[in-house]
Formats: C-alpha cells, sequence, structure tokens
C-alpha cells in the first residue's frame, strides 16, 4: 500500500484517497440523476483535486467554516456543484443525504451553482465563468494586507480561460506577486461545444501563463501523488512569489468508462440505469 | 451656492480622511486615479492602493475577492466603465455575493462634457438600480458626495455612488448637514407642486423653484439622493400635499428615477397627480462644454420651470 506523508502529519493512503474519490462520484452522479439536471463531466474531472484539498493539503475545519485561519478554495466553475457539494458533505459541512435529496429543486440550499450565502463551505458564488481568479487575487491581496499565511487555491475549468476577464487576473495576479496565490485549472480538453482546441484553441496554456510571469507545473490530475506534491511546493512559497500555476491534466467524466473524454457529458443527466452502470464502475474500482 | 466644487473632489479628500481613521479601506482604479481623485488615498496609503490597469471587470471582482476577506474595497473608474463595462461582475461578483463593495464611478452623464457620447453614460442608474441587493446614491454636491462617502463606510453592502466631473455648487452647510441612507431631504418647502431632482439637477431645481416663487408659485423641493433604496413615504407626502410632481434628472429618460416615481404614485395615491419630467431623451449625448450641454439636451432651470407651470395647469382643481 502506497502512502503518502503530508505537511500536517496526516498520513493517508492513495486507497484511502481513491475510495473517497469514488464516494464522492457515486453523490455527485446520484444526485444529478434525482435531479434530472446537472453537470456530471466536469464535476467527475475535479473531483481527485477536490479530494486531495477537502480532505488531506487543506487548512479548514468543516464545524467552523468561518474560521478566521483557514485556507480558501475559490471555486470558479460553479458548474461542478455535485462534485463539490459531494466532498463538502463528505468532508462534514453538512449531511450528504440533504444535497442528494434536495440538489437543483426550489428552496434548496443546492443551487444548481455554487452559492455562498446557502452552503457552508462554499466561498464565493460563481456560475458566470470567468470571475473566480479575480477574485481569488482579491482575497490574496486581502489576507496579504493582513500579513496571513493562509493559502488560496483558485479552481479553474479550461474553456472558462477562453474569458477576457481571466486574462486581466492573471496579469494582475503576475504583477502583484500573489504568492500565496495557486490556481489550478481542470484541463478535461473539452467544453460545452466540444473540444477546446476545436472551439477556440488554448495551447499553449503553459507556455502562456509562463509568458504571463506566473510560474507553472504540469501534472496528472488524476494522480494523487502528482496534486499532493504539486500543491505542496505551493505551499511552501513566500508571500511575495510568483503565482504557481497547476495544469492539472484531466479527463471529462473520469471514473465512469461511457462518460469519459464524451463532450455529450457536460451537462446531461445519467438516465436511472446509467446511473446504476455508474455506481457499479465506481464501486467494483 | 456661490461656491463650487465637484463631487469626485470631495469623494477624494473623503477617502484620505476616512483612510485615515479605518484601515480596512482599501481602494482600486483602473488608470483613472488621476480623474476620479483616488490618487490623493494612493500617495497616503500606497499599500491600500491598487491600480488594475485598464481592466474594470478583473477590478471588480478583485474588489469582491477584497471584501470577503473583511476589507472596504472602494472601486473607482468612469461611470461608464465601472457600471457599464463590469455590469456582469457587479451583479455576480459582488451583487449576488452580498458583498461590501462600493462602486464609486466619476464622469457620469452629459456633465462629463468634452470627451462625448463614448464615456457620457446615461444609463448607470438603470442599470445599477435593477440589480438586487444594490444601494444607489447620488450625490448633489460636495458636502453630500462627503457625507455618502463616509456613510457608505459604515453602510454593509453593496453599493453604487455615481459622482460627477464638473465643479458644481455647493448646496449644503457642511457644519449642519447629515445623510442619512434611504432618506429624502426636503430642501424647500411649498405647497404648489413637488420638484424632486438629484445630482446636478438639484440646484436646478432650487433655481427654478426661485423663479417660480417670483410668479407667485411655490414649489417644494425634494433631494432624491438615495435613488435605491427609495424613500417613498417622502415623496407620497409631497404629493399628496401638492398633487403635482416634476420630476429633474441627468439620465436617460426611459429607465430614470421618473419611472420609479411614477410607479410609486401610481401605485400608492388615490387622487389624479400629474407628473413631468426633465431629463435625456432617449438620445446618446456629445462633445461640448457643460452648459451648452444642460441647454442642449433641456436640462436647465428654465426648463423646470416650464414643466412645473405645465404640470400645474394639468391639476384638477
Ligand atoms: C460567462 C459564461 N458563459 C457561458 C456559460 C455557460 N457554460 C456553462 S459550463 C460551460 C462550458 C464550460 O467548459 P469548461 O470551462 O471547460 O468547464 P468543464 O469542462 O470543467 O466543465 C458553458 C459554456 C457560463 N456558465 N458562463
Ligand atoms: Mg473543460
Amino acid at each position: 500500500m502506497s502512502t503518502v506523508s503530508l505537511e500536517r502529519n496526516l498520513v493517508i493512503s492513495t486507497e484511502k484517497l481513491q475510495e473517497t474519490a469514488n464516494e464522492i462520484r457515486k453523490l455527485a452522479l446520484r444526485a444529478i440523476t434525482k435531479a434530472n439536471s446537472g453537470h456530471p463531466g466536469g464535476s467527475l474531472s475535479l473531483t481527485d483535486i477536490l479530494t486531495v484539498l477537502y480532505f488531506n493539503l487543506l487548512k479548514h475545519d468543516p464545524k467552523n467554516p468561518n474560521w478566521e485561519e483557514r485556507d480558501r478554495v475559490i471555486i470558479s466553475k460553479g458548474h461542478a456543484s455535485p462534485g463539490i457539494y459531494a466532498a463538502l458533505s463528505l468532508a462534514g459541512y453538512f449531511e450528504p443525504e440533504e444535497f442528494v435529496n434536495t440538489f437543483r429543486q426550489v428552496r434548496s440550499k443546492f443551487q444548481g451553482h455554487i452559492d455562498r450565502l446557502k452552503v457552508p463551505g462554499v466561498e464565493v458564488s460563481t456560475g458566470s465563468l470567468g470571475h473566480g481568479l479575480s477574485i481569488a487575487n482579491g482575497v490574496a491581496l486581502g489576507l496579504r494586507l493582513e500579513s496571513k499565511k493562509n493559502k488560496v487555491y483558485a479552481l479553474l475549468s479550461d474553456g472558462e480561460l477562453q474569458e477576457g476577464q481571466i486574462w486581466e487576473a492573471v496579469m494582475a495576479s503576475a504583477h502583484y506577486k500573489l504568492g500565496n496565490l495557486t490556481a489550478i485549472v481542470d484541463r478535461n480538453r473539452i467544453q460545452l461545444d466540444g473540444w477546446t482546441e476545436e472551439t477556440m484553441a488554448l495551447n499553449p496554456l503553459a507556455d502562456k501563463f509562463k509568458a504571463f510571469g506566473w510560474e507553472v507545473k504540469e501534472i496528472d490530475g488524476h494522480n494523487f501523488s502528482e496534486i499532493i506534491d504539486s500543491i505542496q511546493s505551493g505551499s511552501q512559497r513566500d508571500l511575495t512569489d510568483k503565482p504557481l500555476l497547476i495544469l492539472a491534466n484531466t479527463i471529462k467524466g473520469k471514473g465512469v468508462s461511457f462518460m469519459e473524454d464524451k463532450v455529450a457529458w457536460h451537462g446531461v443527466a445519467p438516465k436511472p440505469e446509467e446511473l446504476e452502470a455508474a455506481l457499479a464502475e465506481l464501486t467494483t474500482n | 451656492m456661490s461656491e463650487k466644487k465637484a463631487t469626485r473632489v470631495a469623494y477624494g479628500e473623503a477617502l484620505v480622511e476616512l483612510g485615515s481613521k479605518n484601515s480596512d479601506i482599501v481602494v482600486l482604479d483602473a488608470d483613472l486615479s488621476g480623474s476620479t481623485n483616488t490618487k490623493k488615498f494612493a500617495q497616503k496609503f500606497p499599500e491600500r492602493f491598487f491600480n488594475m490597469g485598464i481592466a474594470e471587470q478583473n477590478m471588480v471582482s478583485t474588489a469582491a475577492g477584497l471584501a470577503l476577506t473583511g476589507k472596504i474595497p472602494f472601486a473607482s473608474s468612469f461611470a461608464m466603465f465601472a457600471t457599464g463595462r463590469a455590469w456582469e461582475q457587479v451583479r455576480n461578483s459582488v451583487a449576488h455575493n452580498d458583498l461590501n463593495v462600493k462602486i464609486a464611478a466619476t464622469h457620469a452623464g452629459i456633465t462629463l462634457g468634452e470627451d462625448g457620447a463614448s464615456h457620457q453614460i446615461i444609463e448607470d442608474i438603470a442599470i445599477m438600480n435593477v440589480i438586487p441587493k444594490m444601494s444607489v446614491l447620488v450625490p448633489a454636491d460636495a458636502v453630500e458626495a462627503k457625507a455618502m462617502t463616509k456613510a457608505l463606510v459604515e453602510y454593509q453592502g453593496p453599493a453604487y455612488i455615481r459622482l460627477g466631473r464638473p465643479n458644481v455648487p455647493i448646496i449644503f452647510d457642511e457644519n449642519d448637514f447629515e445623510y442619512e441612507l434611504g432618506k429624502a431631504r426636503l430642501v424647500k418647502e411649498g405647497q404648489d407642486i413637488t420638484i424632486i431632482a438629484y445630482g446636478v439637477m438639484l440646484s436646478k431645481a432650487i433655481e427654478a423653484a426661485e423663479k417660480l416663487e417670483t410668479e407667485g408659485v411655490k414649489a417644494e423641493v425634494i433631494n432624491v439622493s438615495t435613488i435605491k433604496p427609495l424613500d417613498e413615504s417622502t415623496i407620497l407626502q409631497s404629493a399628496k400635499k401638492t398633487g403635482s410632481i416634476v420630476v429633474a434628472e441627468e439620465h436617460n429618460r426611459v429607465g430614470g428615477v421618473n419611472c420609479l416615481i411614477a410607479s410609486c404614485i401610481s401605485n400608492n395615491l388615490n387622487s389624479f397627480c400629474p407628473m413631468e419630467v426633465v431629463a435625456i431623451e432617449d438620445r446618446f449625448g456629445q462633445s461640448g462644454k457643460v452648459d451648452d450641454l444642460l441647454e442642449e439636451y433641456g436640462l436647465t432651470s428654465e426648463n423646470i420651470v416650464e414643466k412645473a407651470k405645465k404640470c400645474i395647469k394639468r391639476k384638477v382643481s
């Protein structure tokens, strides 16, 4: 059994992380199926990164969501709400079944896109793509003004990098030398209409961020040791170092064979029998 | 009203004063700090000032992030760009998140002058008003601009304050002035007609009331400087008394405050209360000197007088 030792003296096996990630995927897919609406593809590609953050590296306290000393996770791809709610619920912010049963229903806390005023653990409401990095910059600036050492993580999707605002923010993070900021791009190569490179080419992404003054690490976004190592390298930085970009190569729909790399699974709910098949795959994995 | 000062200048001075008392105040600008007057704050508190370059959308969302850490951000640019270019960021990053960001934008309206239509926003009140949770403030003079800036530091929540470029008459006495967010102010009492104005049009309204007085017409003047939330009870009280209203605003008539007042009146009054509007008649601005533009667009005290007389005639007695 391979293990990774962590900054917070936690030793969590990759098997345990994988098990948690599968539970997150299952909850997310159950909720989407029940609501008959939601975004499976981008939830599943982001899951392993969420797992490492919320179950491993993040300084946070699910019983005290507004704890001053917590690290901040600013999730720009607010449509990945099923994956995010699933991770937060398993981390202990609220009951998993409450989310699964009410997701996307009227008067529910669990909105289609994450809402900070409704769900504990959600730092900022997003949904309109392209806002998150700017917001994360503001949080990083605000914490640094107080000489706080807390880390700020911005989770971005790849299609949203087509937004002009993202590049305004990319410029600003480097200009203000936000060493307390780590941006992670869920590079699943698919957006709503198709492959990113066919819709509006993004490559060479690493070069673009480097040219804008960022440090870039490219990883396999489904390899727990690589996720952990890259995030930890980001934690050992000075408050005025270059911002760090983790370009996480992922697979949209990861973990469910018939969803993987399929554009169609961006924003479509599984049918009950598809859910059964998906849950079975995620259980035997 | 002989002394003059721009509301943007008063805003810049107020920021410095407030910034020395409250270290949570931070200021963002988008390469216009010399024009918006945030430069004074930048020089005094460089570590709390962030020039974001010519990137208003990023500026507004960054302000939202700063507010998430408990800071009190004032984000400034020209009103055209702070509310227009960055509308969706104001709506989603700031207001939907219920964050304590103050959009403090200058050079609003046609009184921006010579730069012309591309910069003269006449739609800002409309597009800020329609955002839930947003407060909308427009000072009539430098004294009110300063008082409002102070009130905004104390107020928790998203807000838009519309500031102007030109020097405008000082109406209020600094030593005897208080601004309360959500309260309209009775500036002059009268029984024959109510003139409701805000921003640069308040001094025109006062002038108009003085002219009317010489003709024996007693006009009541109300400064509706908090546009949202609108002080409906002050408006209704006056409307019941005078039975007729002129609304004067430096904004497009479409989507202007006149629409809100008309709906307030028709929703609440049982008696007929005619209303006339002095506003920009749904057309873009243009280059020119401030006074020439006000005349060209029908925003003078004479225009108010004329509308007031017409409105009084429409009253059924
Ligand atoms: C500003 C904006 N434009 C359009 C949308 C609609 N939309 C939601 S998700 C999506 C595709 C996102 O693709 P990507 O950013 O790659 O996300 P992921 O693959 O991680 O799901 C689009 C176009 C939106 N939410 N926001
Ligand atoms: Mg994608």
